[in-house]
């Protein structure tokens, strides 16, 4: 139980896909215009990374390696197809405001790289706390990066009014704003953590 | 080797297939009511189903356009219209409501990809009747197709965004002009014989369902 905590904590702040990883970044800066696109993507993405993980572990003695790749991939664009139907069913506009990047789960490194480097690798358990970890720590970062430039573009947080709309800056929500924010964010996390391992 | 691989890709098939046939209903449900919730905001209020008495009426450029017509009764009170212009950043697609007065009622985005915070804004801007020289609602448009006052119209552009206002007034003009030939058909049908406007209500029938299907 305790190394799987420390997998979990692992994925949310040691490996964190987003600021220590770099993983990831197409869905990341496309999708963050806004708190709740953030964290949609990103629960979107946990929901994948946590079933693909535990069943390619469950599979890894019966996939052969030289075929390994394309079963992992089969089994990663199964559960994005069925987590894309059932936003299609039940929040339509949630899946239409996340457009063609839903589909385009399938091809996050991060899904992959993790079926690579831990579910082939771990057992089912760990794997799904792996999952958990990396999935949760996408999550964070997607919605701390759409909370920022959603704030600094229209003066919003999750749709709640911070400050009036007319002082936003619109740079935020259009793609350099992506960028710039993302920069920052890796900046303040990266002295962060060394801060942390100097003490 | 190859064994291992296609079962996985079998049993993947068939779970794919369980699960759509799971959210075949829903994603068709959804779909109809986002028309429906659309048709119902644009038009007065009305008893009959549009969807299924739509039809298509040109729109005087060599295109056809999806009519919605609004009865109360057997009494026509208003059209929506599917309406469609080419914007900043893609097709602009848009629901635009009239009554049988030549005004706009009310209209709604049903897809867009303008840019978010700039031309995104027409969902809004448009129907914002506290500012009437930026709002369409209740403009009558027998006095003259509507286009942005940099163009000399009366409608203020969208702050920033005239290629996607001038889109979007494009679009309202054009639903305008299958909104008058509907409205002709409408006048001149009731004295036609009722053998004749059957025959051309199921052969429009069939086309509106394939305009349908194909979205």
């Amino acid at each position: 139980m305790n190394k799987n905590l420390k997998v979990l904590i692992n994925g949310v702040i040691k490996e964190n896909p987003i600021f220590v990883l770099l993983l990831g970044m197409c869905p990341t800066l496309a999708t963050t215009s806004s708190a709740i696109n953030g964290m949609s993507m990103g629960l979107a993405t946990m929901f994948v990374l946590i079933c693909s993980n535990a069943v390619i572990s469950m599979l890894k003695n019966v996939i052969p390696d030289m075929v390994r790749i394309p079963a992992f991939i089969v089994v990663i664009a199964t559960f994005v197809t069925v987590i894309e139907m059932l936003m299609n069913a039940y929040v339509p506009a949630l899946a239409e405001s996340l457009g063609i990047f839903l589909p385009l789960i399938v091809v996050n490194c991060i899904v992959l790289g993790r079926a690579e480097a831990f579910a082939a690798k771990n057992s089912v358990v760990s794997s799904i706390f792996d999952g958990i970890g990396m999935g949760l720590g996408f999550t964070l970062s997607l919605t701390l990066l759409g909370s920022v430039r959603e704030l600094l573009g229209t003066g919003t947080i999750f749709s709640v009014n911070i400050y009036p709309e007319e002082y936003g800056s619109l740079l935020f929500i259009l793609a350099p704003g992506a960028f710039i924010v993302l920069g920052y964010l890796i900046s303040i996390f990266n002295n962060i953590q060394s801060k942390r391992q100097n003490n | 080797m190859f064994l291992s691989l296609s079962i996985i890709c079998l049993t993947v098939a068939v779970l794919l297939a369980q699960v759509n046939k799971l959210t075949a209903e829903p994603i068709a449900v959804a779909k109809a009511m986002k028309l429906q919730n659309a048709i119902g905001d644009v038009v007065p209020d009305f008893d009959n189903n549009p969807i299924e008495e739509a039809y298509l009426m040109p729109d005087g450029r060599g295109d056809s356009l999806l009519v919605y017509p609004a009865k109360k009764g057997d009494e026509i009170v208003g059209y929506a219209i599917n309406s469609n212009a080419a914007g900043f950043g893609g097709n602009i697609q848009i629901m635009v409501g009239f009554d049988i007065e030549d005004k706009v009622v009310n209209y709604a985005i049903l897809q867009h990809a303008e840019t978010p915070g700039l031309g995104s804004k027409m969902d809004v801007w448009f129907n914002d009747t506290t500012k009437p020289s930026q709002s369409i609602i209740g403009r009558n448009l027998a006095e003259g197709a509507l286009s942005v006052t940099n163009d000399g119209g009366t409608v203020d552009a969208i702050t920033a965004s005239t290629i996607t206002s001038r889109a979007f007034l494009d679009a309202v003009n054009k639903a305008y002009a299958a909104y008058t030939q509907s409205n002709e058909d409408a006048n001149t049908g009731a004295t036609e014989s009722e053998a004749d406007d059957e025959n051309i209500i199921t052969e429009e029938d069939e086309i509106t369902e394939e305009e349908i299907s194909n979205e």
